[in-house]
């Protein structure tokens, strides 16, 4: 009763082509991004719990805001432009040490040259953006190998990213600013004079992040550019064949999905981390990337913040149920009792719904809308 | 300036480091070859093996059996753990998941390297465990012909036999068997295979057993080089270059691919590592595999990729 479009009637283009054309779909989105950016931060400000404690601000919300971004940058490679990506970790760690860089203030000594060349320390927002597209021109040099090859094959070739990376930040010195450790620290978040220091504060920071690019990534999934990537994803042939240039649509999907992967990688290191190692980009990022994707649902930015929720949270949950029933487990094993249950999980999902969560919440609106007749 | 001697030395230990790597690709291939399923958790089959070995032989050890006995009885218990393994991921994962696509069947695969390497390390511990099956002391090769001589580790002699003798037996194996026959008919098309009386369930376990007796194998060697624990996992990352190379779908493939990504990378760690800050062993399996995709992405010796609409 609650969920039906009859009675809508859409009068423009414009009403018939919004991105939630169901009047209840849009009420939903607004309670969600009301509770998002006024609720949360009114409850932390009242001290209600569990909103109250920093560890749910700091351990659950932070990294998911961000790993959500990161499995949308994804997402748009992975499921809208069907080339698998096992090298996401390294995109995100382009983007957080060019960040990182810039922030910091570029000192390039060309000795044969005679000269050096140097940038002052740049804004944060401006660095951010700036580590962004740093990775999204790394992510069209990795990408021009798909143009030959598909599937696991560019999976592989993606693997070498990922590996050549990891070792370029933990063994040239002048990333790091020559750090002995080779961890670095953040420079101060200062955006428009603002400082961004409290909890609260850096969530709301990722949250505008968050939304403005999910809005964004929405709309470019819809538009022209979406459906070159879909084309090629479902049969490259054809889609080249009716006119899609493969070069061009692979490419940007390459260069989008890697600027959004390098923002994201950027507030990871900057916002949640704060001061980092190389290992914060790992191949096992990679992989938590993907599992987001693929158990949140290819093809779905909704399934991208599902199954970041679900990756997430999981892990904290699994951690900590021994200790809440009051079993006496040692924690080692409880972490072998967690990669068990985990891996299950995971095999379960993928038999009972290949698709993902997305697949399930289609499902369920579709029931909704014709409760309650069976069909 | 380095001489031939040296180049030779680091020649052969490159190449002998590579039949290991190919060991783990064996694995790979096998499956791939079969059920079209990129298998990611064949590191993780080899910690399994591995595990269950050294800890039945540590404990038959223990209780007084002699070792040649601990050595056949604990081969036979870690054989009996594979067969359960292949058995319980065909019901329960590769079964249901039958006719998904390929990036399903991967994802699904690495699940299940979660559970195996929880399980195993629940099951039977977490440490380091030193397994010496085969001696690991070196030999001095032409000393007259060289400053210094070759060094060359027992191991890896032992380590280039055993997987000569595995190709030869799964070729064998795949040419003259009637199992090895319904494999690759179930591996050129399943429909087809299964509608000539093919039983497909059978034939996967069958491989997936094939794949988990030589990760068994693949445990006996790295076991002893490195001992058994978690990190022979990261093996799995380091056999999909060399299975690249070699080609998808080629069992001579894994090895002369093995036997490149060794060499190779052992080569440039010295000769070219010094130059640009060393370590660069990490990666250069990986670029080296990007650079043959490039040129031919069948790889050397895979089947033709033809693409129909």
């Amino acid at each position: 009763m609650l969920y039906r479009e009859a009675g809508q009637f859409k009068t423009t283009y414009a009403e018939d082509m919004a991105i939630f054309p169901i009047r209840q779909d849009r009420m939903a989105i607004a309670i969600l991004l009301g509770i998002a950016f006024i609720g949360v931060p009114l409850l932390a400000d009242f001290d209600i719990w569990p909103f109250g404690s920093d560890y749910l601000l700091r351990a659950i919300l932070l990294p998911f805001l961000i790993l959500a971004l990161a499995a949308i940058g994804v997402n748009i490679l992975v499921g809208y432009c069907g080339q698998i990506s096992l090298g996401s970790g390294a995109f995100m760690a382009i983007g957080a040490y060019s960040a990182y860089k810039l922030g910091t203030g570029v000192h390039i000594p060309l000795a044969w040259l005679g000269f050096a060349i140097s940038i002052p320390p740049l804004p944060v927002l401006l660095a951010i953006l700036l580590g962004g597209l740093t990775a999204a021109s790394a992510g069209i040099l990795f990408g021009v190998p798909s143009l030959r090859i598909k599937g696991l094959y560019l999976a592989v070739a993606t693997l070498a990213a990922q590996f050549f990376f990891d070792w370029v930040f933990l063994r040239v010195s002048w990333f790091t600013n020559y750090a002995p450790s080779g961890s670095v620290n953040a420079p101060t978040l200062d955006f428009f004079g603002l400082n961004v220091g409290t909890p609260i504060e850096r969530y709301l920071l990722c949250l505008i992040f968050v939304t403005v690019f999910a809005v964004l990534a929405k709309n470019l999934v819809r538009g022209n550019l979406g459906r070159q990537w879909m084309a090629i994803r479902d049969m490259d042939i054809a889609a080249e064949l009716i006119g899609i240039r493969p070069l061009y649509a692979k490419l940007t999907a390459f260069a989008v999905s890697s600027f959004i992967i390098g923002v994201a990688g950027a507030l990871w290191a900057f916002v949640y981390l704060g001061s980092w190692e190389p290992l914060a980009f790992s191949i096992d990022r990679s992989l938590q990337l993907l599992f987001m994707v693929i158990i949140g649902g290819l093809g779905s930015i909704m399934g991208a913040f599902v199954g970041a929720a679900f990756i997430l949270i999981l892990p904290i949950l699994l951690n900590r149920i021994p200790s809440e029933l009051g079993v006496p487990l040692s924690t080692e094993t409880i972490t072998h009792l967690e990669f068990i249950i985990f891996g299950s999980l995971i095999c379960y999902l993928l038999i009972k719904e290949p698709h993902g969560f997305a697949r399930l919440i289609s499902l369920g609106k579709e029931k909704l809308r014709l409760w309650p007749f069976p069909y | 300036m380095i001489g031939l001697g040296q180049f030779l030395e680091v020649l052969i230990g490159g190449l002998m480091s590579g039949v290991l790597y190919s060991l783990v690709a064996l694995g790979f291939v096998l499956i791939f070859k079969a059920s079209g399923v990129f298998n990611f958790a064949q590191g993780a089959m080899v910690l399994l093996a591995g595990l269950a070995l050294v800890r039945s032989l540590d404990l038959l050890v223990a209780w007084g059996f002699p070792l040649w006995v601990a050595i056949i009885f604990g081969i036979s218990f870690a054989a009996v753990i594979m067969v359960i393994t292949a058995w319980l991921i065909e019901r329960l994962v590769i079964g249901p998941l039958v006719n998904q696509d390929g990036l399903t069947l991967f994802m699904s695969t690495i699940g299940v390297t979660f559970i195996l390497e929880g399980a195993a390390q629940m099951i039977f511990g977490s440490d380091a465990y030193p397994l010496r099956l085969f001696p690991t002391d070196v030999w001095l090769l032409f000393e007259d012909l060289f400053p210094g001589g070759i060094l060359v580790n027992k191991l890896d002699v032992w380590g280039g036999f055993i997987a000569g003798i595995l190709v030869a037996g799964l070729a064998i194996f795949f040419e003259r068997t009637k199992t090895g026959r319904a494999l690759r008919a179930v591996a050129d098309d399943h429909l087809a295979a299964q509608s000539v009386g093919i039983p497909i369930s059978w034939i996967w376990f069958v491989v997936w057993l094939a794949a988990g007796l030589v990760a068994l194998v693949a445990a006996t060697v790295w076991g002893t080089k490195l001992g058994v624990q978690f990190s022979i996992t990261f093996l799995a990352l380091k056999a999909l270059p060399v299975l690249i190379i070699g080609g998808l779908t080629s069992v001579p493939g894994a090895i002369v691919g093995g036997l490149i990504v060794g060499a190779g990378e052992k080569i440039a760690e010295v000769f070219l590592g010094s130059y640009i800050g060393g370590g660069i062993e990490y990666w250069f399996a990986y670029v080296l595999a990007l650079a043959v995709l490039l040129v031919r992405p069948q790889g050397l010796f895979g089947e033709r990729i033809i693409e129909r609409i």
